[in-house]
């Protein structure tokens, strides 16, 4: 089964990019390839990952090492799942800086908490002695950004970081990341199912269907004029925020397919309602359709006319 | 306990099909240190939901939606308060006119994995109301469940199978006709849509509003995505720590919210258009949710509202109208 198939992208020096797609577009894959954290039995079957001048798939284990730890960081979805629940949430922050030989351990225990007051934990001096269980969920996405930024990272992956937080307090981490990003004059790679998240943070947009990057390009363009009809369909599947008159949601018929069972030709035609004969046997390529957008379809929504009569 | 009775000051109350009094559930919080703690969940709301109408109910996790929700249909028994539905009492009807009252009302749960048996073929997940209430067996039973299953989009020619051999959105198909199957003419939607993928959450909001304009149905719709509930809902309701803080018409409270609750929630949301996010300034609150163990005095959201003064802390605020068809219980409506 192939999860990730032919995916190139560049994210430049403090730009935020993000990659959007439903569960089982890759975009999580994509992600853990750069850290090259793939899970067993998965690999790497080729491609080259270059960080800088440096290519992460050619690494020894001990640059690997050092790269994880010094160059990037990576925030998940779950805060609870990734900090240890028996240890108090400064200690691990510490371990963080300490381990990849950054700081020592007297350097490291005088950053830990000013770096959770950077991440706006209230009274931090107090709660650098807390448990994780201690914190709140938004605090503990808090403190694993804080361990995350530690090491003053160049690169930072974020998967889903706001997913399973409350409304208020997304957005007080979507701010944080925002901050963070540009201090730190750090890359990040956003991954999200979230359109509204990348209209909010990211310069550039990747749309990613079944393990392929279907669109590419400025988030201003992606938005304003989608050209791959996945795109095109997602952003009419949500509600807009300026509806005045009730509008019927445009529904993307069928499933996101099965990765071990692909359709021949474009991926996404079984589901497309703008699809032509080519469409069912021969792939498009990912081509530049405006300067900086890419998109892989044959038809392209600049070339359908009646759009209305589409829906 | 509450001392606000709201209803009597919206003149639309006479018309609802549902009306909820001053309802409070109270859990028992385990322990606590003199063993006496509770959970305020829903602390005193009152509302009416009018015939045909999608009453949208929005607030974040813990401030007592869902428990609402399941008082409502009777899931769980209120401490205190009323359910009225079509003016009967649902606290305190017995026997066969409950029951007559419950086929009625139905719930469609979030998760389309928990909330379906794994044990049961479709066909009997969808005819098991219509065994529990006798209303239909065999053959006749049988074309029913075909019948609702094509409604909801299902090929009925699945009866047979299990749920694990669908996906998350047919799942709440499913869901939703075994919510159908009555012919009910009220449903609680407790988060329908927020476990599907973008794609699939389209279709199952389509199909929930294709059904209301088919059937007439009335809809609480129970859900934190403040877009998804606004597509969907006519007024909405917003809560926090188990209070109502503002009810009223979705496109007025997007305009102009009153409670300043209901401000930072809707300044909070992303919404999927760059130019907009750019002029977005979203109100970041200060601290976290206080614990409904112990919650504030007075106007709950005291603790954390920007705009809070002297009086916030001492008096709480009614629920009350503010404007025509627009209720809120704040001392300062608007000023945030």
């Amino acid at each position: 089964m192939t999860a990730v198939d032919g995916v190139s992208f560049e994210v430049g020096r403090g730009e935020i990019v993000g990659i959007v797609g439903e569960s089982g577009s890759g975009k999580t894959m994509t992600a853990l390839s750069v850290l090259r954290l793939v899970p067993e039995p998965g690999r790497i079957a080729n491609g080259r990952i270059l960080f800088g001048e440096k290519d992460v798939v050619q690494m020894t284990d001990d640059e690997i090492r050092e790269f994880r730890g010094n160059d990037v960081a990576m925030i998940f979805q779950d805060p609870m799942t990734s900090l240890n629940p028996v240890l108090r949430v400064g200690f691990q922050i510490e371990e963080a800086m300490v381990a990849h030989r950054r700081f020592t351990g007297r350097q490291a225990k005088e950053r830990v908490v000013p770096l959770l007051q950077r991440v706006r934990i209230p009274a931090a001096a107090q709660r650098v002695r807390d448990y994780p269980h201690q914190f709140s969920g938004g605090m503990r996405q808090r403190a694993m950004i804080a361990m995350g930024v530690s090491n003053q990272p160049s690169l930072l992956i974020a998967d889903e970081p706001t997913t399973a937080l409350d409304v208020t307090v997304q957005a007080s981490i979507i701010e944080l990341t925002r901050e963070l990003s540009r201090e730190l004059g750090a890359a990040v790679i956003l991954i999200t199912h979230n359109m509204a998240l990348i209209a909010s943070l990211c310069q550039r947009v990747i749309v990613m269907y079944a393990g392929r990057i279907v669109e590419e390009g400025p988030t201003r363009a992606i938005f304003k004029n989608p050209q791959h009809p996945y795109t095109w369909s997602l952003l009419r599947s949500i509600p807009r925020v300026d509806e005045q008159t009730h509008e019927k949601l445009i529904s993307i018929k069928g499933l996101p397919p099965d990765l071990s069972k692909l359709p021949p030709g474009c991926k996404f035609h079984p589901r497309c309602r703008f699809r032509i004969d080519r469409c069912l046997t021969e792939e498009p390529p990912l081509d530049e359709v405006d300067p900086g957008q890419l998109a892989r379809c044959w038809v392209l929504m600049k070339n359908v006319a009646d759009l209305e009569a589409a829906r | 306990m509450s001392a606000q009775v709201t209803p009597a000051t919206d003149p639309d109350t006479r018309k609802a099909l549902v009306r909820v009094e001053d309802v409070v559930k109270y859990f028992p919080a385990g322990g606590g240190l003199f063993g006496h703690a509770v959970v305020h969940a829903v602390d005193g709301v009152s509302l009416a939901i009018r015939p045909g109408e999608t009453l949208g109910l929005v607030g974040e996790s813990g401030c007592g939606k869902s428990t609402l929700g399941r008082v409502i249909v009777q899931l769980q028994p209120a401490t205190s308060g009323h359910v009225y539905f079509n003016d009967v009492d649902l606290t305190r009807v017995r026997g066969e006119k409950l029951r007559r009252t419950r086929q009625q009302i139905q719930m469609i749960f979030q998760d389309p994995y928990a909330s379906l048996n794994p044990r049961m073929t479709v066909g009997d997940i969808v005819a098991e109301p219509l065994r529990n209430f006798r209303v239909a067996r065999g053959r006749k039973a049988e074309e029913r469940v075909q019948e609702v299953m094509r409604v909801c989009g299902l090929n009925p020619n699945f009866v047979n199978r299990y749920p694990h051999e669908f996906s998350g959105g047919q799942r709440q198909r499913i869901g939703i006709a075994r919510a159908l199957v009555l012919n009910p003419s009220f449903i609680v939607a407790d988060e329908p849509v927020s476990a599907l993928d973008v794609s699939i959450q389209a279709q199952i909001v389509n199909l929930m509003e294709d059904l209301q304009e088919k059937f007439g149905l009335t809809f609480l719709f129970i859900a934190h995505d403040l877009s998804v509930v606004r597509h969907m809902s006519d007024r909405i309701a917003v809560m926090y720590l188990g209070k109502i803080v503002e009810v009223g018409p979705s496109d007025s409270i997007r305009d102009k919210p009153l409670h300043p609750y209901t401000k930072v929630l809707e300044s909070s949301v992303p919404v999927p258009d760059p130019d907009l996010e750019a002029a977005r300034r979203p109100i970041l609150l200060k601290g976290e949710i206080p614990s409904p163990v112990n919650p504030p005095s007075a106007c709950r959201f005291h603790t954390r509202c920007p705009i809070a003064e002297k009086i916030c802390s001492e008096v709480e605020p009614p629920l009350e109208m503010k404007e025509n068809g627009r209720f809120a219980a704040c001392h300062f409506p608007g000023k945030l």
